[in-house]
């Protein structure tokens, strides 16, 4: 079984984001980058699999800056194989030239499954694992929550409103990850001296023209905080008298 | 949310990339698995063993030891940070991995045979068994070199006679490192280490009652009687007082870290009730009061956070002496003792309960104030150091 996951460098969710003077990146100095969490899920997923199977190889892949060789570290440190890095300087923001740069590196590389998170939780885009799978002409499952693999075929499970939609699918495929999919593991110290001896290759890229533009970057308008009314059920006619008045909510 | 840290020097640039991910992984567990349930452990007086495997899985035992005992094989920096963020948990589930790690895997490492390495290392590193070192004693505290347990060779082996208190995981442990006098109660230089199984007739450990300090924590009485070990009890290469010093040493290191980590903690709190409590119609964080606490917390913080660092550095080039570790145990408990203080005061009210970290944390750093040497004996280590005069022999 070896399986390809593609991963991405983001910042953590705790960060406090700040707009570059460009207005259309944002500044990312003082950010803390993380494995983008939707990842994780793809990652440990990988790895279950390998483990079940008794052999294979878990890839992670990514395409970012240097640093990136970090993130893809912390994925060597859960335990896989081996880590590419597609190098580019330029932070990309239009998904199908990231998904056109990773199935380049994809299309070749003899993979049984390519796993992504189901988002990127820095654009949000849910974009790049279907883009790839269309450009491969694989089947592509998005947002799976549970998945079976067979001879030759798997199921999967995928959490739609209201209830869940069970999809058979041939190999090679692509499926994108949703939480709930597995609990992904901590890196254990072992699997972080280890990650600093795994192969990963730099391999830098040119990126093909895209067609999106960012124009603008905006935070949300700050929230006013909150205002305690009082405690206890004395508190309740307040309450109610804020939330006909001022909310407009009753 | 996740601990964010206390950083306002960028010591985070200082740190290697697998330092950092260290730290991160034990951070985060420790969020998790740590912080919500310890003020419960914490009220009732138990010690939260169900961690014990996770932390092994980890790989938190004995982590600065090599890898071919079962071990991470961190640097002393990284380990630094583990013992760091398991004292952010609380300073009870900090002092289990000291005492597994600097004081029985190290002695067993470094004063026991090819054949004890490889038997016991490994079970150590991966919590298959809990170990606990037995030096103090009722009446042999800062004075280790006048204990009075004692080991008499026999024809196949030693017996060994004596008391040991305030044996952290005493009643826990499957095993224990018992120092003990071979020769003559003068002389001190008799001293050796033995690994001791605690299921061995005539060892019993009871359990410390009435603490109001590490709570979540088991520090036990060991009485020994008559206890029969084979010759291979004995660590071939420990010899005198200077042996469990040396342990000592390696798990003082840690506390200097842990403390930091305790006082991150508190000022956290403190940081964000400051922000949050109302009085007198706005945050308690802008009367100057308030503010100057904070500054102090931070600016002291600060200070230990660099202290640390660069203690771990010399210690991975070899060149750490004892009496540094000292200065950092000693500067930087009594800085997380103060911090966790002017945090519980701070709180007001709230500060007392187990809810908040601030008191528990305090209550716990006046044990490690004293143990692993006090706070005392190391300011005459110090004064030793710069004087050569020696103050208290």
């Amino acid at each position: 079984m070896k399986i390809a996951v593609c991963i991405k460098r983001v910042p953590d969710t705790e960060t406090r984001i700040k707009i570059a003077a460009d207005g259309r990146s944002i500044d990312e100095s003082g950010v803390k980058f993380v494995l983008n969490p939707y990842d994780e899920y793809a990652v440990e997923e990988a790895l279950r699999r390998k483990e079940a199977a008794g052999s294979g190889e878990v890839v992670v892949i990514a395409l970012g800056p240097d640093a990136a060789q970090e993130t893809i570290r912390t994925a060597l440190a859960m335990g896989a194989d081996r880590g590419v890095l597609l190098q580019a300087d330029a932070r990309v923001l239009d998904p199908s030239v990231i998904a056109r740069a990773l199935v380049a590196e994809l299309r070749d590389g003899g993979y049984d499954l390519v796993l992504f998170g189901k988002l990127a939780i820095d654009d949000y885009h849910h974009a790049v694992g279907p883009m790839v799978a269309e450009l491969l002409r694989l089947p592509c499952v998005s947002a799976a929550a549970r998945l079976e693999l067979g001879d030759g075929k798997a199921t999967a499970e995928r959490e739609v409103e209201g209830g869940v939609e069970v999809v058979e699918f041939p190999l090679p495929a692509v499926l994108t990850a949703d939480k709930g999919l597995n609990e992904p593991r901590y890196p254990a110290l072992k699997g972080i001296m280890a990650a600093k001896k795994k192969p990963l290759e730099v391999k830098p890229v040119t990126l093909e023209a895209g067609g999106l533009e960012v124009l603008e970057l905006a935070l949300p308008p700050e929230r006013k905080p909150g205002r305690i009314l009082g405690e206890g059920p004395g508190a309740v006619p307040a309450l109610i008298r804020a939330l006909r008045t001022e909310a407009k909510v009753l | 949310m996740p601990f964010q840290g206390v950083d306002f020097y960028d010591t985070e640039s200082l740190f290697a990339e697998d330092e950092r991910a260290v730290r991160d992984t034990v951070r985060r567990w420790v969020d998790e698995a740590v912080i919500p349930i310890i003020g419960d452990h914490y009220v009732q007086g138990t010690f939260p063993l169900h961690l014990a495997p996770k932390m092994a899985e980890l790989g938190l035992f004995g982590a600065n030891l090599p890898e071919e005992y079962g071990c991470a094989g961190l640097n002393n920096v990284a380990y630094g940070l583990i013992m760091q963020e398991l004292e952010r948990g609380d300073s009870g589930v900090r002092s289990f991995a000291s005492v597994q790690g600097a004081l029985v895997m190290y002695p067993i490492y470094a004063f026991g045979s090819e054949e004890q390495k490889q038997r016991w290392l490994p079970r150590l590193a991966g919590g298959e068994a809990i170990g606990c070192f037995g030096l103090t004693e009722p009446d042999f505290g800062s004075n280790p070199g006048g204990m009075i347990t004692t080991a008499r060779e026999t024809a196949d082996g030693w017996v060994l006679n004596g008391a040991k208190m305030w044996i952290t995981n005493g009643s826990t442990a499957q095993v224990a490192i018992i120092w003990a006098k071979t020769g003559a109660l003068d002389d001190p230089q008799s001293i050796r280490g033995f690994i001791v199984p605690t299921d061995t007739k005539g060892f019993s450990a009871k359990d410390q009652k009435g603490k109001l300090s590490l709570r979540a924590s088991d520090t036990s009485e060991l009485v020994l009687q008559d206890v029969k070990v084979g010759r291979d009890a004995l660590l071939p290469k420990s010899g005198g007082v200077k042996s469990p010093l040396m342990c000592l040493t390696q798990a003082r290191y840690g506390i200097a870290w842990g403390a930091v980590g305790a006082a991150m903690a508190c000022f956290a709190e403190a940081v964000s009730y400051a922000k949050t409590r109302v009085i007198f119609d706005r945050p308690i964080g802008g009367f100057q009061i308030q503010q100057a606490r904070l500054a102090d917390m931070l600016t002291e913080i600060t200070k230990a956070q660099l202290l640390c660092v660069q203690l771990g550095r010399l210690k991975d080039r070899g060149s750490a002496t004892p009496e540094q570790v000292s200065l950092a145990k000693r500067n930087n408990v009594d800085m997380a003792t103060e911090v966790a203080r002017e945090t519980r005061r701070l709180l007001g009210a709230n500060g007392i309960l187990a809810e908040y970290q601030a008191m528990r944390h305090l209550a716990n750093l006046e044990s490690v104030y004293t143990y692993e040497g006090t706070h005392d004996i190391h300011t005459l280590v110090l004064g030793q150091a710069i004087t050569g005069l020696d103050a208290f022999r």
